[in-house]
């Protein structure tokens, strides 16, 4: 199959009177059509400038310095201002973190909808709207009259909601959703990850799934991502992942995750998330690493697909390959 | 003997102001005593609505219940004057949820730390203050050197919290009441908090109070465990009952909502609760009802005609919900004696 998405070498600096801050530091990765794929890491750790740098949307003194971003084999990062507008919502969308926040509070439902579709030209009668926006909302698990309501008059899972029926009424081939469920309850979180699965899967569209809850991520998507400092540092199936994580900070993060089984002691990760401005030399987690090597405090390891479907970014694993 | 810090049958009402038209039952009737000789953790775990920050907000002082009392050692709260108010706020330390917020920008994080000791004239010289704030600083993990004398805007969330854990733990309290401390810190580092609050616990005595929406760090530090649900106590007890034979509904329904980081096991979410007995939408009858009753795949008449009381289905947990009305009925006021049945 075809990939929908493929982003080659993303890199993206933030530049400060300190020097260049790596956010996304030559990320690689490609996305099939309807497939679900997560991006864990750290604050900091890039994934939500991943999410920006896809849509085009960093604002200085940010800036895309390199790669390429090829949806459907149009290379996004190239393409005029106008066109890129008219791509996002209608090819590739976006649900924010804390999107529920960014309804307008004195607009109803159906005026902010309206506002997406005047800007993409899709022209309809307003009975053809009425019908449209109630089908949509209905996907998303949600009645018809949410059309007439003001936000505040929505419990927040019900604002999420209203944000993916937002992000899907184009029909998008990819949906970028930013943390979508880290500000809600975990009974809401279950119902919100449901819906966007079962749209998603109606829709035939491709999701990445941005976030930092590794069991949320077991659940949700088919291949996930682990982001450190601006890297991939590794990618695989999720259930290879987590039954084989190889990079020592993918077990370590695994192994930090507290059960509901069994009590035990409380592993965390030692040391803190490296600094962006001024990163170790090397592999950036080589000073939280207990394996590390000599050679960790040099070079970056390259990206290798140590087996299929399953690729890490680790010292550890030069002489195996 | 008298408890530490107890809230006795203490109702929490907001609203019914000038513009709003009805009034929000915060918090009803709760009740918890917590020791001042035995160490306990005690979590208490909500959603967003269930009370969790007004409980907090009564027990330090911040808020004045609409009827019940909140006593420190014995006397009431709000009405504490002279040395019994330095004592309480002596003993009783809080570790908020935001570590960005709660520091001043202009000061160096030695600050924070210094102004306790000031105040309660803790250090008669220099050195000593220093050495305080060291000692403090070392029983949370944290390095001196690495720490004193920096902006907080040098120092990591997880970094920041730990200061605050070392700030509380400098006045020597008994116990210390943590509002979702770790929920802004990355999960790498949340255990570091968790377990410097573990320690507290276990070598100075002091007790801890964690509040949470986090039910797997709720399981994994505490001994007893209450959950709240729209201001009532939906169920409490020995935190391995409540977490792994969930009687209430409500607390099922908690517990299968938790992704387990595990791709396998199953994710339920509101299909754990299963079909009920398909009754039709009940409507309340009764001026009380179990808040949980919209929700419930189980509810029957009796869910919208009166508020559950406490059952205590195990000689270490109470739950309320009439589907354990089999077992004998308990006082609000009893829940403390209960759940102190959890500690050796």
């Amino acid at each position: 199959m075809t990939d929908v998405l493929r982003v080659e070498d993303l890199r993206v600096y933030y530049r400060t009177a300190a020097g260049p801050v790596k956010a996304v530091d030559g990320v690689s990765f490609a996305l099939q059509p309807a497939e679900r794929l997560g991006l864990v890491g750290e604050s900091g750790s890039g994934k939500s400038t991943i999410a920006l740098g896809l849509l085009r949307m960093i604002k200085p003194p940010g800036r895309i310095e390199g790669g390429a971003v090829m949806l459907d084999n149009v290379d996004l990062l190239r393409l005029g201002e106008d066109a890129m507008r008219k791509t996002r919502l209608a090819k590739i969308s976006l649900v924010a973190q804390g999107a529920m926040n960014s309804l307008n509070p004195v607009k109803r439902i159906k005026t902010q909808f309206a506002a997406g579709l005047r800007d993409h030209e899709q022209r309809m009668s307003d009975k053809d709207f009425t019908v449209y926006l109630g089908d949509l909302l209905e996907k998303v698990g949600l009645r018809r009259s949410v059309a007439n309501m003001f936000p505040h008059e929505l419990s927040g899972g019900m604002k999420q909601r209203v944000c993916i029926a937002m992000a899907i009424s184009l029909q998008p081939r990819v949906i970028i959703a930013d943390e979508p469920t880290s500000a809600l309850d975990v009974v809401v979180q279950w119902q919100v990850i449901d819906t966007l699965r079962a749209v998603q899967q109606e829709l035939g569209a491709a999701v990445i799934q941005i976030g930092h809850d590794m069991g949320l991520m077991a659940h949700s998507v088919d291949r996930v991502g682990v982001m450190y400092a601006g890297k991939l540092v590794e990618l695989a199936t999720v259930g290879d992942l987590f039954a084989e994580p190889l990079h020592p900070y993918t077990k370590m993060l695994i192994t930090s995750l507290p059960s509901l089984t069994t009590k035990q002691q409380l592993v965390g990760i030692p040391g803190s998330p490296p600094s962006l401005l001024n990163p170790p030399i090397g592999c950036p987690f080589h000073p939280r690493c207990p394996f590390a090597m000599e050679v960790c405090t040099r070079q970056m390891p390259p990206v290798r697909e140590l087996r299929p479907n399953h690729q890490v970014a680790c010292h550890l694993y030069e002489e195996a390959s | 003997m008298t408890a530490l810090l107890e809230a006795r049958n203490v109702t929490k009402v907001f609203g019914a102001g000038l513009l709003s038209a009805g009034e929000t039952v915060a918090l009803r009737d709760f009740s918890l005593a917590i020791s001042g000789e035995q160490p306990s953790v005690t979590a208490i775990v909500g959603e967003s609505g269930s009370g969790k920050t007004t409980l907090v907000r009564l027990l330090l002082g911040l808020a004045a219940p609409t009827s019940g009392q909140v006593l420190f050692r014995g006397k009431e709260l709000t009405t504490l004057t002279g040395d019994d108010r330095r004592r309480f706020l002596k003993d009783v330390q809080a570790i908020f949820q935001d570590p960005f917020e709660v520091f001043n920008p202009f000061y160096k994080v030695d600050h924070v730390l210094a102004l306790p000791i000031e105040n309660f004239g803790l250090a008669a010289s220099k050195r000593e203050r220093r050495e305080l704030m060291e000692s403090a600083l070392s029983a949370v993990g944290l390095r001196p050197e690495e720490t004193l004398g920096r902006y907080p805007h040098q120092l990591s969330g997880g970094q920041r919290q730990r200061i605050m854990v070392a700030r509380a733990v400098l006045l020597r309290p008994r116990l210390i009441i943590a509002d979702e401390p770790v929920s802004m810190v990355d999960a790498s580092l949340r255990a570091t908090i968790l377990n410097s609050l573990l320690t507290l616990n276990r070598d100075l005595g002091i007790s801890i109070v964690y509040i949470t929406h986090d039910l797997t760090t709720a399981f994994q530090i505490s001994e007893d465990i209450i959950v709240l649900y729209r201001g009532a106590v939906a169920e409490a007890g020995a935190v391995g009952l409540v977490v792994q034979t969930p009687e209430h509904p409500y607390t099922r329904l908690l517990v299968g909502s938790i992704p387990a980081p595990d791709p396998a096991a199953a994710w339920q979410g509101e299909r754990v609760l299963g079909r009920g007995s398909g009754a039709a939408r009940l409507i309340p009858t009764g001026p009380s009802f179990c808040a949980f009753h919209d929700r419930c795949p189980h509810a029957m008449p009796i869910c919208v005609e009166q508020a559950p009381p406490l059952f205590q289905t195990d000689p270490t947990r109470v739950a309320a919900c009439y589907l354990a009305r089999d077992s004998p009925v308990v006082a609000p006021e009893q829940m403390t004696r209960i759940l102190a049945g959890t500690r050796p």
